[in-house]
């Protein structure tokens, strides 16, 4: 069943309560609502050739909460962060971002919004090859020409240990290292949302830890707001919950889930999708 | 191996075509200096063509193009009749040529006049050499009386006048201006027009009345063949008739031998203009050599794969090296229709300074075209060749790792090169400023270039702190924004270097310009007050000479004490040219007090002259040596009164009387009268009679000392003028340059600038950015090029000091606006650029590889 056309708009503040929709419905557990997607549909391409990456999506993501997004490679978890971190449009749908909607924004809006209320931390090339770590840690306040909240600048860059790298170059530090870094640029502004895309996808086991666990800390001693994309069950364990893509739609959700928890549900959606695809034929 | 470099080439369209921008503007610079002296030789080829007969006959050696003064001597009108009884001569018809007889518009400013001369005859109906008629009658009536004159139609438009209407016109003879009726207009016979050059027709017997004396005498006289007749048969059959001390040539060697003599002088103006060309040149070598590196740089990872695959260096090294080949031969073919241009640019230009070449024909000719194609493959082929050299030496291992570098010498290998460059091209100029002639001037040049070149090598290393004051600067005023713009600079100084360098090149040169023409300036101004004691001036800006009406006039006038005539001509001192002056020695100390270094002015008469302290010791010159000038009418040897120095008030290497001139054979025509007044008559009134005695005449014009100081600071500017604007296209080449360079920059840096705006960076802030980085660039170049300009201009000042620019002036203002001005042509070349950044599509460039 298909909704009709009139959009039942949202308005300031986000409702909690989950709006019902013809597919699966990913609703936050209680508390505020940071990021809300409505019924989003990304379109790539024209006519036969197009594809839709995102495919009727819609999902409450928790305030102060740590959420991951999985899926098979393809299934849309780029477009969705794109989307939502204010980097695309949506071909139809609705996008929130703390109470704010993103469609019908313009550029300068929505630089600002990036800047003000966004983090972003990608899979790899995050920082500017030609500021200091610290500098790239304040870009976003220093353009903004916000000041530095020395308080908190301390506490992250304590929480990531960074300290004594802080005149380095990127070039000069190891992968990790410039994750965190990352990790920090992104949480320093404060923003409402934090979103990061495989960002231990380029990383050893080791390394991923240190990042993961900065993330968890922000989320629980810094009521900071984290939604990453995942391959990995066990980055998937850090968070609180997890929301399964698959073909641009959202086919399952897990709480507080362990690294086993997901790994038998991805066994399972496979399987799922691959009887689907038999079926299909 | 080829098909990866046309797939290159194709892929990479807008970079490539950046890098073929200075291929295009150098090709295209010499392009159009051939094409615009072709055309300047065709026009002036036709000219002589167009008015030579089969055969001419005309005083011994006054052929000659290459002087200046005008020829005295006439044949008689007899030699007509007796030429005519010649079977082998179909026509012979004497004609008065007379040089200086300018129109003067409607709106009374003079028609022509800056160089291409005002001619005046007596109508014929002549067959030149080409078949065509040299004059036909296109409207209207021949002119029969004194008050009548013809003009062509040219000039007639020009000038606004119609037939029936009042012409005004200046002469070299008396009365030095006059009014006439226009009975009709002229068509002259060749194509490409006059060249500027103004053609009156008189009445046969009026021409002889105004300008002859009234004698029955010709400038030359021309004939035409019988059928079937040879212009060689009619020179021999001629030769039988005429007496001696006069020429007969055949019409096709009389016209080579001007076109020659014109062409020689033509070769200089080519000259002059393919040292631009050079310059252009120069300053494209860095761009494409610039650009290349780039280009390479980025694709350091694409050729080492190439060579993980199994291609040897020599292939990668050929790879990079065709794609040159075809950018260059591309490039080439647009610079060869863009220089087409640019001779009509050059036509517009030299139009300006009175040399009007009309319709004349633009001819490309294949000289052209090989040397266009030849100076743009090899020029790019050297630029390249460094880089291709760099990107060979990649090893295959790099395709495995993330950021590929190429391998770079180091920055004091390249110090230390380009100090010991400088150090040779002091040498060098050491050597040129103690030489002389050609040859001095070519080590000069060499030496000039093997400093900036070394400089622009040192560049990165003596740009720093430029770059670090800016950036402190950036940083108070732009914040985050001007740090990243700061840092952008740095990271890649040789790249910042190079592309600053190209801009240094062009801003060394006009900054030495502008301290070598403020210098010429103060020297003038000081040498006109130091030692020129008559209060008045009668000048003409145009540098035509005037009638010496105007000289006896003035004399009469009531509070004139003394009138100070002055002549030039030029005269050849065994093979080289002299420029010779001429003034009434009695009369000399009254306009000026000239020093002496030796010898006295008491001895100057009309048997001797007076020496340049330079000619004298080029020419081995005494007091008391006799020196032989050779004139139009021949030679003459005059004994050497006094050495005076130069950097006074006379210009050129020797002083004559005014009697020693005219025995020389050449005509009397005035260039500038010194004029002293009684002391108690009142300036105001002297003027006034005066300009009542220059009435209707524009370009002849009365001043004071300082009016006549600005009028020479405007003959100065005018040829600046000329110089900056031809180096203007050095800069253009510079700024486009910087274009190119952050154009690249800003394509290499995508996924950066991605970056940059998906954390929050406006477009804005983007666009200032790169702004920021251009101007850095720009004022980088203007800095090193100003303090080079400056130490070529003290240099260069220092050897011609006793040529006469003896004062060195440095215009620190002018000097200054040309740093600020070059910081607002970082903000031009930056537009695109910055446009381009600011609208890439943050995801795309997040995500591109
Ligand atoms: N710029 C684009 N143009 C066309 N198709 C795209 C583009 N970006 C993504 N897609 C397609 O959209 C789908 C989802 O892509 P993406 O969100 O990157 O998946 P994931 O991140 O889950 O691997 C894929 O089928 C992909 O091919
Ligand atoms: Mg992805």
């Amino acid at each position: 069943m298909f909704r009709s056309a009139a959009k039942p708009i949202p308005s300031k503040p986000i409702p909690s309560k989950p709006i019902p929709s013809g597919s699966y419905t990913a609703t936050a557990p209680g508390g505020g609502v940071a990021a809300r997607v409505f019924e989003v549909l990304k379109v790539y391409g024209e006519g036969d050739a197009s594809v839709a990456a995102l495919d009727g999506v819609s999902i409450d993501f928790a305030a102060d909460a740590f959420t991951a997004v999985m899926g098979p490679s393809g299934s849309g978890k780029s477009t969705l962060m794109h989307c939502m971190a204010a980097l695309d449009t949506v071909s139809s749908g609705q996008v929130f971002i703390g109470g704010v909607e993103l469609a019908g924004l313009g550029d300068k809006q929505l630089t600002k919004l990036r800047r003000d209320k966004i983090g972003f931390v990608f899979q790899a090339y995050n920082l500017v090859p030609t500021l200091t770590a610290q500098e790239n840690i304040e870009l976003p306040l220093s353009i903004a020409g916000r000041k530095v909240d020395r308080q908190w600048f301390d506490t992250v860059i304590d929480t990531v240990g960074l300290r004594d790298r802080l005149g380095h170059r990127p070039n000069q530090l190891s992968g990790g290292q410039q994750q965190r870094v990352a990790c920090a640029r992104a949480l320093v502004a404060r923003p409402e949302v934090v979103f990061a895309d495989e960002p231990t996808g380029n990383l050893d086991s080791a390394a991923s830890a240190e990042v993961l666990a900065f993330l968890r800390s922000s989320v629980d001693d810094h009521r900071q707001t984290v939604i990453m994309v995942t391959h990995d069950p066990v980055a998937a364990s850090y968070t609180d919950r997890v929301v399964f893509l698959a073909d641009g739609k959202v086919v399952d959700e897990l709480r507080n889930p362990t690294a086993d928890d997901v790994l038998e549900e991805m066994k399972v959606l496979s399987a799922r999708s691959v009887a689907g695809t038999a079926a299909g034929h | 191996m080829f098909k990866v470099t046309w797939r290159n080439l194709v892929a990479r369209k807008i970079r490539l075509a950046l890098s073929g921008f200075a291929i295009v503007l150098g090709v295209a610079f010499v392009a159009g200096s051939f094409i615009f002296t072709d055309a300047l030789g065709g026009a002036f080829d036709g000219i002589v063509s167009g008015t030579t007969a089969d055969v001419e006959i005309l005083p011994e050696g006054a052929g000659q193009v290459d002087t200046f003064g005008t020829d005295a001597r006439t044949i008689p009108a007899s030699l007509v009749a007796e030429l005519s009884q010649l079977t082998e001569a179909e026509m012979v018809v004497g004609t008065d040529q007379v040089q200086g007889v300018f129109v003067i518009s409607k709106e009374g400013k003079l028609i022509g006049g800056n160089g291409p001369p005002g001619l005046a005859f007596n109508y014929n109906e002549m067959t030149a050499i080409t078949g065509e008629r040299i004059l036909t009658l296109a409207d209207g009536e021949l002119p029969t009386t004194r008050t009548e004159v013809a003009l062509d139609i040219d000039t007639a438009e020009k000038a606004d006048y119609d037939i029936g209407d009042e012409v005004t016109l200046v002469t070299p003879g008396d009365p030095p201006t006059m009014k006439a009726e226009l009975t009709g207009l002229v068509r002259f016979g060749s194509e490409g027009g006059l060249a500027g050059a103004t053609l009156t027709i008189f009445d046969a017997q009026v021409i002889k009345d105004l300008f002859f004396g009234g004698k029955d005498v010709y400038t030359h006289v021309s004939l035409t063949a019988a059928e079937e007749v040879s212009q060689i048969q009619l020179r021999d059959a001629a030769q039988e008739v005429v007496p001696e001390g006069l020429d007969v040539v055949t019409g096709d060697e009389f016209a080579a031998d001007q076109q020659d003599a014109i062409g020689e002088i033509l070769g200089f103006i080519n000259t002059f203009l393919l040292v631009f060309a050079a310059v252009a040149l120069v300053v494209g070598t860095f761009l494409i050599i610039n650009t290349f590196s780039i280009l390479v740089a980025q694709r350091s990872r694409e050729l080492a794969l190439l060579r993980a695959m199994g291609a040897s260096k020599k292939q990668v090294n050929r790879a990079v090296l065709s794609e040159a080949l075809v950018v260059s031969l591309v490039g080439s073919t647009v610079g060869l229709g863009l220089g087409y241009l640019l001779a009509i640019g050059l036509k517009a230009l030299f139009g300006v300074i009175g040399l009007d070449l009309g319709a004349a024909d633009m001819p490309i000719q294949l000289r052209t075209i090989l040397v266009s194609y030849a100076v743009g493959v090899i020029v790019t082929l050297i630029a390249a060749y460094l880089p291709a050299r760099r990107a060979s030496r990649i090893s295959p291992v790099q395709a495995m790792r993330d950021d590929v570098a190429l391998p770079e010498a180091s920055l004091r290998w390249r110090f230390i090169i380009g100090a010991v460059m400088v150090a040779g091209g002091v040498a060098l100029m050491g050597g040129g400023f103690a030489g002389s002639g050609g040859r001095g001037l070519l080590l000069i040049g060499i030496g000039m270039l093997a400093i900036l070149i070394g400089v622009a090598l040192m560049a990165p290393v003596l740009g720093r702190p430029i770059i670090h004051a800016l950036g402190w600067a950036y940083r108070r005023l732009f914040g985050t924004v001007g740090n990243l713009a700061t840092m952008n600079t740095l990271r890649n100084p040789r790249r910042t270097a190079a592309t600053s360098s190209a801009l240094m090149i062009g801003l060394t040169l006009v900054a030495l310009m502008s301290i070598l023409g403020q210098s010429a300036k103060v020297s003038t101004d000081k040498a006109i007050e130091e030692s020129l004691t008559a209060e008045l001036i009668v000048s003409n800006a145009t540098g035509q000479f005037f009638s010496t009406a105007y000289g006896d006039q003035i004399r009469e006038l009531d509070g004139v004490a003394s009138v100070t005539t002055f002549r030039q001509a030029t005269a050849k001192l065994g093979e080289s040219q002299a420029y010779l002056q001429a003034v009434d020695p009695r009369s000399l100390g009254a306009a000026l007090q000239l020093p002496v270094d030796s010898g006295s002015l008491r001895r100057f008469d009309a048997q001797s002259v007076l020496v340049s302290s330079t000619r004298a010791e080029s020419s081995s010159l005494e007091v008391g040596d006799s020196v032989k000038l050779t004139f139009p009418a021949g030679p003459k040897a005059f004994t050497v009164a006094g050495v005076y120095p130069v950097g006074g008030a006379i210009a050129g290497d020797f002083l004559l009387s005014l009697e020693g001139l005219e025995r020389a054979g050449i005509k009397p025509e005035d260039s500038l009268l010194f004029i002293s007044k009684e002391p108690d008559a009142s300036e105001a009134a002297v003027r006034s009679q005066i300009e009542d005695v220059l009435v209707d005449n524009p370009t002849v014009t009365l001043k004071n000392q300082k009016e006549f100081a600005e009028e020479q600071r405007g003959l100065i500017n005018t040829v600046l003028y000329i110089i900056y604007a031809l180096l203007g296209l050095a800069i253009i080449i510079a700024i486009l340059g910087i274009t190119n360079t952050l154009a690249l920059s800003v394509i290499e840096r995508t996924r950066e600038v991605g970056l940059l705006r998906a954390v929050g960076v406006s477009r804005r802030q983007l666009r200032t950015m790169v702004r920021l980085e251009s101007i850095a660039i720009s004022v980088l170049g203007a800095v090193l090029g100003v303090v080079m300009g400056i130490a070529f201009g003290i240099a260069m000042q220092r050897a011609i000091a006793d040529q006469g620019i003896d004062v060195l002036s440095i215009p620190w203002l002018l000097l200054g606006s040309f740093v600020v001005l070059a910081g607002l042509v970082g903000v031009l070349a930056a537009v695109l650029p910055a446009r381009r950044a600011a609208r890439l599509n943050v995801l795309e460039a997040i995500t591109t590889e």
